[in-house]
């Protein structure tokens, strides 16, 4: 009775509720009582909190508590200053210490989010200011081997071996940062019961997380938190973690005994959830002259914060992606007074193929080789970097596919000389690689009397259409359709799952599913005293016999020894066809060509959705995503949305999503790899080698601006 | 946001009476500038004269003369027949700007009096002589990508962001205002201001003067006209550099011409002796080039907008290649 539902196309079971305004987000729950939270930027970038007044606040309309250092109560969990902030995090209202400008220094409670706003205008303060650093480039010198984490030095072979081959390329690139900036801003609606229960809307990439980082601050049994994250309205990764503030909102409704709602502004949004770091990334790749690669070297820098380390794989990347037999890697950060980054979709994975995707491209150049040609006379057959073969790889099938859906054949090997009227027309590939990952996760079953299904896991959906996904695997599986189906998550008293992230969810929770519903069967054949593998199920039929009004189980579901066996990756390759105006550097990008070898795909049009909003994400890496700091001042001078530029839909051209869509079992019992993070790695340098390929400018620095291409 | 009084008189000599009963008052248009203003704390007014019931809606034609009243929005400018037939550059250079939701509340006088986007004035922590005179100048020495080329002053390097100003500039167009004392009409040219040694004045409008109307006297510039902006993304951004070029070409001839450039000066910036260069000549690629040379005398740029050197008379080319026909 099982049922091919898995590769379907289903509109998302949630849609209707978000198009028409029933999706609740967690700005929106009216509860009794309800106050209002507003923070208070400080203006200066590194230093301490002299004196702070609040007196004219809290006499303004409506205000109920002016919360500082000086009155807060005391976060159990907080420990006293750490000689060592470092990798601590921040604690906010803790102690008077500044570590970046905006770092909130008061959050002031009305009974109206306007009153709080404007009382929040009047806690005014006075510092004792000290030297700071904010230039990223000026204190690359100030850069230091992270303490977390395993980032020595990866040598295999000689470590810069492509100095001495025939041709190479030595080039530096740089990122800016980026921030996630979803659409939902970030809300924390916080309350205590009377019996100590603590209750939190949040927006959360993973309730179980958010559960257990809120119960630790508090010291309270994790069983006493409850998290509700239903509907995230986008995250990109900014509610991977919990944030200080969201701690702050239960502190505070603590202090009032009363529920509080902490929203922050959009100007917020770029100061205390993250951002993808500022990055240079020094590559060098030799090659002999017909192409052959002989040395990959990758040296990146990446922005911390003084008051918290922060990490990602950028430079993992150029190990494995193609066959060299002499490659090395260098990483380090450089700690500032800015606000923590974040892991930003595509993470450290996007920003290194930025690098080594471009300095690939350099070299196709200067060895004057096809870009796809290179590629392939270096494909790496089996993982280089673990010495182990590939789960799977069809990698070459995405070329393939790819250059013939952009029609490669058009691109000109000489750059700049393909023109239409004033514009110049250029084509690029960028491809990328993820990691796919499998993670433990626990989902429970319900089967009922007239044959519908309700399956709960405690997952998280910030966008991908999760439960959609998860409502056509059991669909599959139990072979009833999938309205029969549905699928609650986004709240930690369901059974245990991972954070969403990592482009893991399928993998884990869809495993989770897949295992309940074969659990689901094999009971009810056992009950039947059938065969453990017998087909043929009806389950209305079977309840009624055995007089049950429903039958219900749990079950966990983790990786298996396979990923010791096997290197395991999704892979993607990117084309781009781009116009650039000759005079006035105006650019359009023309057609994206996405194409994905992802494993086994659960829910095409999701799945394409998944694609399409990666390449967005990549066409504003690309082409206008930066947040500018004036560094006398420590400020950010773009800290909106009218002067830090996310791509508009006129930016936006045809999105194709291709998919090799060819099982992988090695990884999890449905045959999938992951897309969340692959939809953007490889975009920003497939539009980067376009434009060298339309212009002959290579522009190192992204984003590419007009001005760059004059 | 502070607290303020709030009243929308029905008559302009209401309006005008209630704004000068307070020293900190305000006219209150679309909104669109002025209330995200309010909310940042850059202008915070005792009272908002909200002038959306003034009788000051209509587009008319008088004798082929253009009149438009201060309330009329930029969307029905943009979209009105008669401007779209006689006068495209202003319909062009209208929906080159912000959003079409911000387009449909702002109004023609409002979108006159928009203030400058530069960061430092946008900042209260940061130094702005144009919104605290004698607090300095941040972008002179700091983030400069967005300003001036021409005419900006040590005390400030702000531009004038809108679009709809280079072609009313361009366009010869009158303002004509309304105040405590006469009315009185102001050439466009001398409407806005350079910044000299008082950029917190932006204009020439008097305190608790309103504006009433636009008038565009007639021009034989329906056919050969462009407005190119250059920006970061390709809707919804300020201008990087923009060109109005308006030509009246007979037989190849440049009979008539206006040209003015947005994003390069504290207001629209007409190109006079540019446009005298230009009258007579054939249309021709060269002969642009060389009125580009000439339209950048006296340039002069900062840290991060060196880039407009190259920029304003590379887009004044383009513009005027497809105003002419050249390129299509
Ligand atoms: C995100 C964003 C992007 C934008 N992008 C662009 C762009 O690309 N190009 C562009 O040109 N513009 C752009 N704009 C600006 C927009 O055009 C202006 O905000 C708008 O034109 C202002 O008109 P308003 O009627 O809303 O003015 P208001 O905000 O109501 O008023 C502005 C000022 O004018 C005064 N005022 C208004 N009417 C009168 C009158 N009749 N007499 C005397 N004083 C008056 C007010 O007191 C106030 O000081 C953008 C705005 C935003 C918010």
């Amino acid at each position: 009775m099982k049922k091919d539902a898995i590769g379907d196309s289903l509109s998302r079971v949630d849609g209707r509720l978000k198009v028409t305004g029933g999706a609740k987000y967690s700005g929106e729950f009216k509860i009794t009582g309800l106050t209002y939270g507003v923070l208070v930027p400080a203006t200066i970038t590194n230093g301490t909190i002299a004196s702070i007044d609040t007196k004219v606040a809290e006499r303004a309309p409506g205000v109920i508590k002016v919360i500082t250092y000086l009155n807060a109560a005391k976060v159990p969990g907080y420990q006293p200053n750490e000689s060592k902030p470092a990798s601590k995090g921040l604690k906010l209202f803790n102690d008077n210490k500044i570590y970046f400008n905006q770092q909130p220094i008061a959050l002031v409670i009305a009974d109206t989010f306007e009153r709080a706003t404007y009382a929040a205008s009047l806690v005014t303060a006075t510092y004792q200011k000290e030297p700071f650093k904010t230039n990223f480039q000026k204190n690359i010198d100030n850069s230091v081997v992270p303490q977390g984490g395993n980032y020595k030095d990866y040598i295999r072979g000689e470590a810069d071996a492509y100095k001495n081959a025939p041709v190479k390329i030595e080039q530096a690139y740089l990122l800016p940062s980026e921030m996630h900036n979803p659409m939902e801003l970030h809300v924390t609606t916080a309350f205590w019961n009377a019996d100590g229960k603590l209750t939190v809307f949040t927006k959360s990439q993973g309730v179980i997380s958010s559960q257990k980082a809120l119960a630790n601050a508090f010291k309270i049994e994790q069983s006493t938190v409850q998290i509700n994250s239903r509907f995230v309205g986008g995250a990109f990764g900014s509610s991977l973690r919990t944030w200080p503030h969201e701690i702050a909102a239960a502190q505070a409704a603590k202090m009032i005994n009363r529920p509080v709602r902490l929203t922050l502004t959009r100007e917020q949004m770029f100061t205390l959830v993250g951002y993808r770091p500022q990055t240079i990334q020094k590559m060098g790749i030799g090659a002999t002259p017909d192409g052959q690669l002989i040395g990959i070297t990758h040296e990146s820098h990446s922005q911390s914060a003084v008051y918290e380390e922060f990490t990602e794989r950028s430079v993992n990347v150029s190990r494995f992606l193609y066959a060299s037999p002499n490659a090395n890697t260098r990483y380090k950060v450089v700690p500032l007074h800015v606000g923590v980054p974040a892991p930003m979709r595509g993470p450290g994975e996007a920003t290194g193929a930025f690098a080594l995707e471009c300095a690939l491209d350099e070299l196709a150049y200067a060895l004057n080789m096809d870009p796809i040609a290179l590629r392939l006379k270096n494909y790496a057959d089996a993982d280089p970097e673990k010495n182990l073969p590939w789960s799977s790889k069809y990698l070459r099938e995405c070329y393939q596919k790819g250059a013939d859906k952009i029609g490669w054949e058009k691109r000109s090997s000489k750059p700049g000389t393909n023109r239409e009227g004033d514009w110049l027309v250029g084509y690029g590939i960028g491809c990328g690689a993820f990691g796919a990952y499998r993670n433990k996760a626990q989902a429970y079953i319900k089967l009922l009397a007239d044959g519908s299904v309700n399956i709960k896991s405690a997952t998280s959906d910030i966008g991908p259409g999760t439960g959609t996904s998860m409502v056509l695997i059991a669909a599959d599986i139990l072979g009833i359709p999938a309205e029969k189906i549905t699928f609650d998550l986004g709240d930690s008293s369901l059974p245990e799952a991972p954070t969403q992230g990592g482009s893991a969810t399928v993998s884990s929770v869809g495993s989770a599913v897949h295992d309940v519903c074969l659990a689901l069967k094999k009971k009810l054949n056992t009950l039947t005293g059938k065969p453990e593998n017998n087909e043929d199920l009806d389950y209305v039929k079977i309840l009624k016999q055995q007089n049950l009004p429903f039958i219900e189980l749990t079950q966990g579901s983790e990786g298996t020894d396979e990923a010791k066996k096997y290197s395991m990756y999704s892979f993607s390759a990117h084309f781009v066809e781009v116009h650039v105006h000759a005079l006035t550097g105006a650019w359009r990008i023309k057609k994206v060509v996405a194409v994905v070898d992802a494993g086994k795909i659960v829910n095409n049009k999701t799945a394409s959705s998944q694609m399409i909003g990666g390449a967005v994400g990549g066409i504003g890496m690309a082409m206008t995503e930066e947040a500018i700091i004036d560094d006398r001042f420590g400020r950010l001078v773009n800290g909106n949305f009218a002067d830090y530029h996310v791509p508009v839909n006129a930016d936006i051209p045809q999105i194709e999503a291709i998919f090799i869509n060819k099982p992988d079992m090695h990884i999890n019992p449905l045959g999938t790899k992951g897309i969340g993070e692959i939809s953007l790695i490889g975009v920003a340098p497939a539009i980067a080698n376009a434009v060298y390929n339309a212009t002959g400018k290579r522009i190192r620095e992204l984003p590419i601006t007009p001005d760059k291409l004059i | 946001m502070n607290q303020f009084q709030y009243v929308r008189p029905a008559e302009t000599s209401g309006a005008i009476k209630s704004v000068a009963l307070d020293a900190n008052a305000h006219f209150l248009a679309g909104g669109t500038n002025l209330v995200d203003l309010m909310k940042m704390g850059i202008v915070t007014p005792e009272r908002l004269v909200d002038i959306n019931n003034l009788p000051l809606k209509k587009i008319e034609n008088i004798q082929g003369h253009l009149r438009i009243g201060a309330l009329v929005t930029n969307t029905q400018v943009a979209e009105n027949k008669f401007v779209k037939e006689n006068f495209p550059l202003l319909s062009m250079a209208i929906n080159a700007g912000a959003s079409p939701q911000l387009r449909n509340m702002a109004t023609t006088g409002g979108n006159l009096l928009q203030r400058t986007r530069c960061p430092y004035f946008f900042d209260t922590t940061m130094p702005c002589n144009k919104r605290v005179p004698g607090s300095g100048c941040g972008a002179l020495e700091g983030y400069n990508r967005m300003h001036a080329i021409f005419g900006a002053s040590d005390k400030c390097i702000a531009v004038n962001p809108s679009d709809m100003n280079v072609a009313l500039t361009a366009l010869n167009a009158f303002v004509h205002v309304s105040g405590p004392k006469a009315a009185r009409t102001i050439p466009f040219a001398d409407f806005h201001r350079l910044p000299g040694d008082h950029p917190e004045q932006d204009t020439t409008l008097q305190k608790n003067e309103l504006i009433t109307s636009i008038d565009i006297p007639t021009a034989p510039f329906s056919k050969n006209v462009h407005y190119l902006k250059v920006r970061d993304r390709s809707s919804y951004a300020f201008a990087l550099v923009s060109a109005a070029v308006a030509l009246h070409i007979e037989n190849n001839t440049i009979k008539d011409v206006r040209l003015a450039m947005g994003g390069v000066a504290h207001k629209p910036w007409r190109l006079t002796a540019t446009e005298t260069f230009l009258k007579g000549k054939t249309v021709s690629e060269d002969t642009f080039k060389q009125a580009a040379q000439i339209a950048m005398e006296g340039a002069k740029a900062y840290e991060h907008n060196k880039f407009k050197l190259k920029l304003a008379p590379n887009t004044l080319i383009q513009a005027l290649k497809t105003a002419s026909g050249l390129t299509v």
